[in-house]
Parts: C-alpha cells; sequence; structure tokens
C-alpha cells in the first residue's frame, strides 16, 4: 500500500516534463533572434536611427565591435551585456555571418540640413580639411564608403544620428579601438558643426548595389591604426 | 669497431642509469607538483575565484574589480604572486588562515564581500593546491584600490559585529547519514561553490543568516532574484533529473530552463570547466534540498475581473512576440527555446527575473557544451511598459503556472536596472 501510494505520488513530477516534438532550426538566424529587434531580420537596420546596420560590414570589423562590446572598450550597456559570456570563436560565427548578409537597404534618409552643410559634408568625406589634420573618410573608407577588409567599416546606409553618435563616442572615450587609435585622433580633429556636416552627407548617400568591402590592401593606409593592422 | 662501441656502453651505462634515475626522480617531483598545481587550478575554477579577481579585459588575478555594495564600492585585491602588491610574500599557512578565517596575515579584518563565510569550509590540502596554482601564475606589479565605503561603513571594526552574527569558522563536516557523492556535492557548493552568497536572503547588515541558508533573495544593486534553492516553486530542483540539473549547471541550458543572468556567469567562469563526478555530486546535492519540499497547492494572486483583462490582452502579446519560439502551449523548443509551462524562472514570488528577460532579453553562456547559444531578444524597445506587464503576468498563469500579476509600474522600474 505504502509503495502505491508513493508510486501515485510522484506520477504528477514524472508525467509532468512534456516532450515537445520541436527542436530550435539549427541555424544561426534561430541562434541570433536576440539581434533583430534592433539589427533587423537580415542585419538590414532598423528605422531606428541609432541602431545601424551590420549586413555587409567587413567581418573583421564586426569581431572587433564584437569583442570591444563583450569587454568593455566600447560602452553600450545593452550590448556589454548581451555579448558578456560569449567565447571568441562564437563571435567570429557571428561576425561572418553579418558580413555576408546582402539584403535588400533600407530607404535612404531625407537629411534636415542646408545645403552649404551637406556641401562642407561631401567635401570632407571626399577631401578632408588639411589645415585641422582631418583625412578624408573615403581615403580609408573605400570611394564607394563600402570599407575594406578585414576591419574598415563601410560608411553607407548608415544614419546621421549613428554616426555623429560614434564620432562623439571616439572622441570622449565610450568607443576605443586597439591601439593606436586612429579614429579618436580623426574624430578629435573634428569641430561640432563638422561632425553634423559629415553626418549627414554621410547618411544621404545611398548603399551601392554591390556593398561588399573593397579586398585587403587596396586603399595603403593612411593612419596608424590598431583594428587594421598595415 | 662494433665490440668497442658495446664496451664503452656499458662503460657508461652506470652513470647513464643514475642519470636516468635523477632524472627520474625530479620528474617524478615535478610531475608531483604539476598535478598539485593543475588541481589548484582546477579548484580555482570551482571557487569562481576569476569573477571578482580579474577585471575584464585586465591580467588575471590583478584584482581592481568594483564590486557595487549598498554600503559602497568594494575593489577586489591582487592575488598574482607579485611580491610587493600581490600574495608572493604569502606563505600556504598564511593563505589558509585568510580562506579559513577571514583575516588576513597581519590579522586585519577582510570586507564580507569576499566569501569566507564559504570558504571556511575548504580543507587544508585544497587550499594549499589553490596556493601552488595561484603562485604558478605571472605576476602582475598592480597596488590594491582603497576602497570606496561611506562612512561608517569604511571602520573595519564594524566586521567585528558582522561576524559575529553571521560568520561560523570551520571546515566542511561530512554528515555520515549521507552517500560520499551527496557530502562532495555538499562541499563544492556550501565551500567553494559559496553559492549561498546569492541563493540566500541578504538582511540590512549584508549578512546571510545560516537558517535561511539557500532561501533565495535579491541580489543587492543588481537587480537580480536569486530564487530559493529549497523551495520547488523558485530554483528547487527536488522534481527535476540528475541529468538536467547537470545540463543546466554544466551547459547552461537544460529541457527544464536555461541560465542566465549573474548565473551566467557562473556557469561561464566556473561550472564549465568541472567534471562530470563533481557536477553530478552538486546536482545530487542540490536536488536533496529541494526534496521534502512539496509545492503547496497554491491559487493564483491575481484578482479575478481585472486579472481577466490583463491575461488575454498578455496572450495576445505573447502570440505576437513570443510564442513562434516559445510555443503556443509554452513548451518551447528545448533546450534552446526553453519551456516557459511549468518553468521555476518564471513563476517565483519575485517577478523582477521574468520581466527583466522580456525586457533585455539575453544569451546563455557560451559554453563547451553549448558552444553557440541561442539568444532571446530584448523587448524594451518594442513593447511599452503595459505590454510588458500584461506579457508577464500572463506566462505566470497560463499553462498551469502559477505566479502573481505582474503592474505596468514594476515593468517600468526595471527598466532602468542596470545591466552590468
Amino acid at each position: 500500500m505504502a509503495i502505491v501510494l508513493v508510486a501515485l505520488m510522484l506520477c504528477p513530477a514524472a508525467v509532468a516534463p512534456a516532450q515537445p516534438t520541436d527542436r530550435a532550426p539549427d541555424t544561426m538566424e534561430a541562434r541570433l533572434r536576440a539581434c533583430t529587434p534592433c539589427h533587423g531580420r537580415q542585419g538590414e537596420g532598423t528605422n531606428n536611427d541609432y541602431f545601424p546596420r551590420l549586413a555587409g560590414k567587413p567581418s573583421g570589423y564586426l569581431m572587433n565591435q564584437l569583442v570591444a562590446f563583450r569587454d568593455g572598450r566600447r560602452r553600450y550597456p545593452p550590448m556589454n551585456y548581451l555579448l558578456e559570456y560569449l567565447p571568441d570563436a562564437y563571435l567570429q560565427k557571428i561576425a561572418d555571418y553579418f558580413a555576408a548578409l546582402r539584403p535588400l537597404s533600407l530607404p535612404q534618409t531625407v537629411a534636415d540640413v542646408s545645403p552649404a552643410v551637406l556641401a562642407r559634408g561631401r567635401e570632407l568625406v571626399s577631401e578632408g580639411d588639411q589645415a585641422h589634420g582631418v583625412p578624408p573618410c573615403s581615403r580609408c573608407h573605400g570611394p564607394k564608403l563600402t570599407g575594406m577588409e578585414p576591419a574598415i567599416p563601410g560608411l553607407a546606409g548608415l544614419r546621421a544620428a549613428y554616426i555623429s553618435a560614434q564620432l562623439g563616442a571616439f572622441r570622449y572615450g565610450t568607443r576605443t579601438a586597439a591601439e593606436p587609435d586612429c579614429m579618436q585622433l580623426v574624430a578629435a580633429s573634428l569641430s561640432e558643426s563638422d561632425v553634423t556636416a559629415v553626418a549627414a552627407w554621410l547618411a544621404s548617400q545611398p548603399i551601392p548595389p554591390d556593398p561588399s568591402p573593397v579586398p585587403k590592401g587596396t586603399l595603403p593606409m593612411l593612419l596608424d591604426c590598431g583594428s587594421e593592422p598595415n | 669497431m662494433r665490440r668497442e662501441g658495446a664496451v664503452r656502453i656499458l662503460r657508461t651505462l652506470p652513470i647513464l642509469l643514475a642519470g636516468w634515475l635523477l632524472a627520474g626522480f625530479s620528474s617524478i617531483a615535478n610531475s608531483e607538483d604539476a598535478a598539485v598545481i593543475a588541481k589548484g587550478e582546477y579548484l580555482a575554477r570551482a571557487g569562481d575565484c576569476i569573477a571578482c579577481h580579474t577585471n575584464p579585459g585586465g591580467a588575471l588575478f590583478a584584482g581592481g574589480f568594483p564590486m557595487a555594495t549598498p554600503f559602497g564600492t568594494i575593489y577586489s585585491s591582487n592575488i598574482t604572486p607579485d611580491k610587493d602588491t600581490g600574495i608572493g610574500a604569502w606563505t600556504a599557512d598564511q593563505f589558509y588562515g585568510t580562506m579559513h578565517t577571514g583575516r588576513f596575515p597581519d590579522g586585519g579584518l577582510i570586507y564580507p564581500a569576499m566569501p569566507f563565510g564559504s570558504y571556511t569550509k575548504v580543507t587544508r590540502e585544497d587550499s594549499d593546491a589553490i596556493f601552488a596554482y595561484l603562485r604558478s601564475v605571472p605576476p602582475v606589479h598592480q597596488p590594491n584600490r582603497p576602497n570606496g565605503l561611506r562612512f561608517p561603513f569604511n571602520n573595519r571594526q564594524l566586521i567585528v559585529g558582522w561576524r559575529t552574527l553571521f560568520f561560523q569558522e570551520g571546515e566542511y563536516l561530512p554528515d555520515p547519514t549521507k552517500s560520499a557523492e551527496w557530502n562532495r556535492g555538499a562541499y563544492l557548493v556550501e565551500g567553494l561553490g559559496h553559492c549561498a552568497m546569492c541563493h540566500s536572503p541578504i538582511n540590512a547588515l549584508g549578512g546571510t543568516s545560516e537558517s535561511k541558508a539557500f532561501e533565495g533573495g535579491l541580489i543587492p544593486m543588481q537587480n537580480w532574484y536569486a530564487p530559493s534553492l529549497t523551495s520547488n516553486k523558485e530554483a528547487g530542483l527536488g522534481e527535476w533529473s540528475i541529468d538536467e540539473i547537470v545540463d543546466l549547471l554544466r551547459s547552461g541550458v537544460s529541457h527544464r530552463g536555461a541560465v542566465y543572468g549573474p548565473m551566467a556567469e557562473v556557469t561561464f567562469n566556473s561550472l564549465q570547466f568541472l567534471n562530470d563526478s563533481d557536477v553530478r555530486a552538486m546536482a545530487i546535492y542540490l536536488k536533496s534540498l529541494g526534496e521534502g519540499n512539496p509545492l503547496a497547492a497554491e491559487v493564483s494572486g491575481i484578482p479575478a475581473p481585472e486579472s481577466s483583462l490583463l491575461l488575454s490582452f498578455g496572450e495576445t502579446v505573447y502570440e505576437t512576440h513570443c510564442a513562434s519560439c516559445h510555443a503556443k502551449d509554452g513548451r518551447g523548443m528545448p533546450p534552446n527555446y526553453p519551456p516557459l509551462a511549468d518553468n521555476p524562472s518564471i513563476q517565483m514570488e519575485s517577478s523582477v527575473n521574468p520581466v527583466r528577460m522580456v525586457l533585455n532579453g539575453g544569451f546563455p553562456p557560451g559554453t563547451k557544451d553549448n558552444p553557440m547559444p541561442y539568444g532571446m531578444p530584448p523587448f524594451a524597445q518594442t513593447l511599452s511598459d503595459d505590454e510588458v506587464a500584461a506579457v508577464v503576468t500572463y506566462i505566470r498563469a497560463a499553462w498551469g503556472n502559477r505566479g502573481s500579476a505582474v503592474s505596468s509600474r514594476q515593468a517600468n522600474e526595471l527598466r532602468t536596472a542596470p545591466l552590468d
């Protein structure tokens, strides 16, 4: 009798964990749903101005950012939190996954700045400002602004708010890269109004039909950059 | 020629033999040292020393990691073998004394952010192995940072009172009525694992009382709830199989639920490196803590009239945003999309953890057994406070779950909870 009672008491616990039949798909897409609310289903970005597109950026660049977020060199608490306990090997797979995606581009936003500001932005991007030690963006980020392998990001397809926030973060040290931190030097030599101009002009440029970064070594490095060693 | 060669070999044989013997002895001594160091490294993993004594991105065991407490910030100390700024001048006796008594070799009192209340249970042999390992890591010259404790907590004499109330010195005493496995598990959980540091209620004095050990509590400053290990309604594991507990602890995911928040750190830095028999022993002990605490036949605390609106709204939110992974019936796709039905994390008295998971999402830790974990999206951007409250209320009450309702104010408050 006692045994029967014990068996009856155990019964609900024994049957409680029902056996579901479905398993999560064995794909990166299914693993990385955590990225979609801010970066879009295919890494194309979202309507939120502060979250960048990831698709098509060089894998080395994406890996550098994932490691910098995980280790706190680049500060943004929601990203620092998500990546805190992910090993390098997995971060590399995540970087490779987004680097290979080629989703349709989001529509361009219309810049709400004057034509003079836009013209200044275009000038800085293509020619720089030698008097203030500002190199042209296109010199390293590519003539079509699609970046260079392995670790220089494309700038096309980013929003103005994101670009100016990053230039500010470089300047104030909440976004740092491996030494020598070349972008910190570049950002420090831009005035506030130049930041606005560069961000507005870059954001007005459509992503070219082929957003792939140019191959490594295509553009001789102008600056010493720890994250893109020569 | 051949004979000459043979004679030469014969002549040199004794010398060679002596050389071999000497080399043999010293390599035995070396391999013993290496074995002790390896054991110490393993035990240091079990104690998760790295979590506090290594700053993320900083040098191994060089300390300087800031720990926010309700009384101010405490910085962990340098435990590398650097003679001036680390523990390079310590002896094994002094190291054991510090672990065992919570006092520095000069008699100074250690703030109880260091879990010496647990480490006092560590045996002398294990302490010596950990010390041998710590002496083998590269020395780092990095002076300890002064603590930023506010008055009156900056007075170390206050620790005397704290120790009288909460500290009991003494190595782990095996329970002869229990199996060797159970005792090994208890030794690891109560000692090096220092699980009670989080999984016990913390009182206003910053202490955990022995009588309430493993009853769960809100982790100060982090706003994560460390569930009770004795109540099966929380993280009591009385109803889980040993395999499920082993999976959860070591891989970070299981067919019953996943680790997240501060527990993800413990699996990432400590538990994934423990061997099968030790994790199994811990599982046996943890399961026994929850046994004999059957689930009380509780009624949902949600008042019927207003809750039906909240529930139907929550169900809509669930079907739109959650069901594609966690399934309409809440059974998920385990182990990678964890079940919510019958998942103790969802139903605990405190709703802090499910609300934070919805707001912040999260990845289980990447471990040897689960190197590419599946992540949950953060919904802080997508869902309003009302939607968060409704969906958490729904998952706490659906499919036989028995958690209480959540207000949108609670959801709103947790939006600003710290993420680091």
